[in-house]
């Protein structure tokens, strides 16, 4: 994937912006402007995910992050008075384009939600119903990829007995990475993780990150966090935003320790937000 | 703020007991009053059921169980000749027939209306189908008489007889002369009745369905068909399942639409094109004549209506404690 996506040569225009990501460009995003309804919730936002970087985005409840989240893979489309504008490209693909195969998409662009969500079947179905959405693979290749997957969630030796068991069966922690389990399954190339770990007990949110710094190996990681602590451990960039705006992009340590702009200075110090 | 809460302290412990002690008997007279009223449920239940039972008693004792494999329907012979076979057959093919139809189409419309529906358009067909509900059974049978059935004789059957002319099984069940009253016809009209409890309770039902899970399914790539499919319909089944028990209770029973278009006849043809009997619509077009061992061969169709709905719900609920023993819950 790497030979296809492009370096962002030109610097983005927003102030508050710092020197570019060294890794090339996977997710890029122009002017991106998006709307609820007469709402504007985002304002010329321009920023690239780096291929196989974590990004953070961290701010106060309501700034923007989770909705920008949501544009990476199309999910405000699924409700009715909601638009974005602007340019946003996946390597070469506009995500943004009307035409555009949404189901497609979704598989190279994974979500992992706030709360778990494990769908209504057993823990081997959840796995096995992403995968045989786009391929047609027989039994013991399904058996392989499943295992694959669970691994890959750090799952696997703590259900490996019991892969008939309703996925509802789980811990909240162990849920999540079923989760996690069943975007990595897909084979995706970016994952957005939004709040993953605001619903989890702090062991399993150390699993959690953990298994976000290995999966950062192979995937371009976003991630929506409240917990700076926690942007500051997993994440290689870190993006700042307020009120709709992207108030500050830059190196995680750079961001925690010199920010240039007042306001990530006063948010990350808790003076606000 | 001390000083203050000294003050309270201090009053507290006599007038406080005090103003509770007179709560206590209004909660006293609360509990009895829901109490009773809950008691009351059982009450006549058994009460229905000891008179049906003792209504019923002369036919037992003269039938036995026989009455449940006699076809034949004879009240005026000496002495009459009673059997439950045919209204029974009715009962059940018209009610399975009317699922049949009902249940695709009612969460078909619900699926709509959650899933797909433009918004400007979901409160009107949400209304048509709780007025769908709102309608007077007479006039639905009314309606089945006057159009439907003229209808079905002479459009629908000639069409079907001739589609499965020859065909063994199929044939036998569309063929016959045409009939404006017949199984088919009430079981069309007893699946337009149940719809809208199929629907409404399917739409309430895939309403809990959390955003957050449908999003996540769609996130891995699902169409709205996938999701519908394989989250929101397992996630809901125990309520659509309760929806479609609901509906089936309602079909068993329904008494006066069919009892106007289903023909009253005892005999049990092949042909859903003939006329037949329900339970309900047996005993709604001969009890008022009847007497003697005629009139408690009724009851005891009476009362096999109720074993009857008994068994098919608690098959019902069988069938839904399997499912989720599959499901791995």
């Amino acid at each position: 994937m790497s030979e296809m996506s492009v370096s962002v040569s030109a610097p983005t225009v927003h102030p508050g912006s710092q020197p570019l990501p060294e890794a090339p460009a996977k997710v890029t995003a122009r002017n991106l402007n998006f709307y609820y309804g007469e709402h504007h919730a985002l304002k010329n936002i321009n920023l690239a995910l780096g291929t196989n970087r974590v990004t953070a985005f961290i701010g106060p409840s309501g700034c923007g992050k989770s909705t920008l989240l949501r544009i990476f893979n199309r999910m405000y489309d699924l409700y009715p008075g909601q638009r974005a504008e602007g340019q946003l490209l996946l390597d070469h693909t506009n995500i943004l384009d009307p035409k555009l195969d949404l189901n497609l998409l979704r598989a190279r662009v994974g979500m992992v939600f706030q709360k778990p969500t494990p769908f209504p079947m057993t823990i081997y179905e959840n796995i096995a119903f992403g995968i045989r959405l786009y391929e047609k693979i027989s039994k013991s290749e399904m058996d392989d990829r499943v295992e694959k997957a669970l691994r890959g969630g750090a799952l696997w030796n703590e259900v490996k007995d019991k892969l008939n068991a309703s996925g509802l069966s789980l811990s909240g922690g162990q849920q999540q990475r079923l989760c996690i389990a069943r975007t990595v399954a897909v084979r995706p190339e970016v994952i957005l993780f939004d709040e993953p770990c605001s619903a989890l007990d702090p062991i399993s949110t150390a699993k959690v990150e953990e298994l976000i710094q290995e999966l950062s190996e192979n995937y371009t990681i976003a991630i929506v966090t409240h917990n700076m602590q926690q942007a500051a451990r997993v994440s290689d960039k870190t993006a700042f935003m307020y009120l709709g705006e992207l108030i500050e992009f830059d190196d995680t340590s750079k961001i925690f320790t010199s920010p240039s702009d007042r306001r990530t200075q006063d948010y990350i110090t808790g003076r606000f937000g | 703020m001390a000083v203050e809460s000294n003050v309270i302290d201090a009053a507290g412990p006599y007038d406080r007991a005090k103003a509770l002690s007179a709560f206590k008997l209004g909660d006293v007279t609360f509990y009895w009053i829901t109490r009773l009223s809950a008691i009351s449920v059982l009450l006549i239940l058994g009460g229905i059921i000891i008179s049906l039972v003792v209504g019923a008693f002369p036919a037992i004792k003269e039938y036995g169980l026989s009455f449940l494999w006699t076809q034949r329907w004879a009240p005026s012979a000496d002495p009459p000749v009673l059997g439950a076979l045919g209204p029974m057959y009715g009962t059940l093919v018209t009610s399975f027939i009317a699922m049949l139809i009902a249940i695709p189409v009612g969460l078909g419309i619900a699926i709509f209306l959650t899933e797909l529906c433009p918004q400007w358009l979901r409160r009107p067909i949400g209304m048509a189908v709780e007025l769908l509900a709102g309608i007077p059974s007479i006039i639905y049978g009314m309606w089945g008489f006057f159009v439907l059935g003229p209808f079905l004789a002479n459009t629908f059957q000639p069409f079907m007889i001739r589609v499965f002319d020859g065909v063994p099984v199929l044939g036998a069940i569309f063929a016959g002369p045409p009939s404006y009253l017949s199984l088919f016809n009430a079981a069309l009209i007893l699946a337009i009745m149940v719809l809208p409890f199929i629907t409404s309770i399917s739409v309430d039902v895939f309403k809990t369905v959390p955003p957050v899970l449908k999003e996540a399914a769609y996130g891995v790539g699902c169409t709205t068909w996938e999701v519908v499919r394989s989250v929101v319909i397992p996630y809901t089944r125990v309520g659509i399942i309760g929806g479609i028990m609901l509906a089936l209770g309602r079909a068993l029973g329904e008494t006066m639409a069919v009892t106007f278009i289903i023909g009253n006849s005892f005999r049990i043809s092949s042909s859903i094109f003939a006329p037949g009997t329900t339970i309900s619509a047996a005993i709604a077009s001969e009890f008022a004549e009847s007497d003697g061992l005629h009139q408690s061969g009724l009851i005891l169709l009476g009362l096999l209506l109720f074993v009857l709905t008994f068994f098919v719900l608690a098959a019902a609920r069988l069938m839904l404690l399997r499912l989720e023993q599959k499901a791995g819950r």
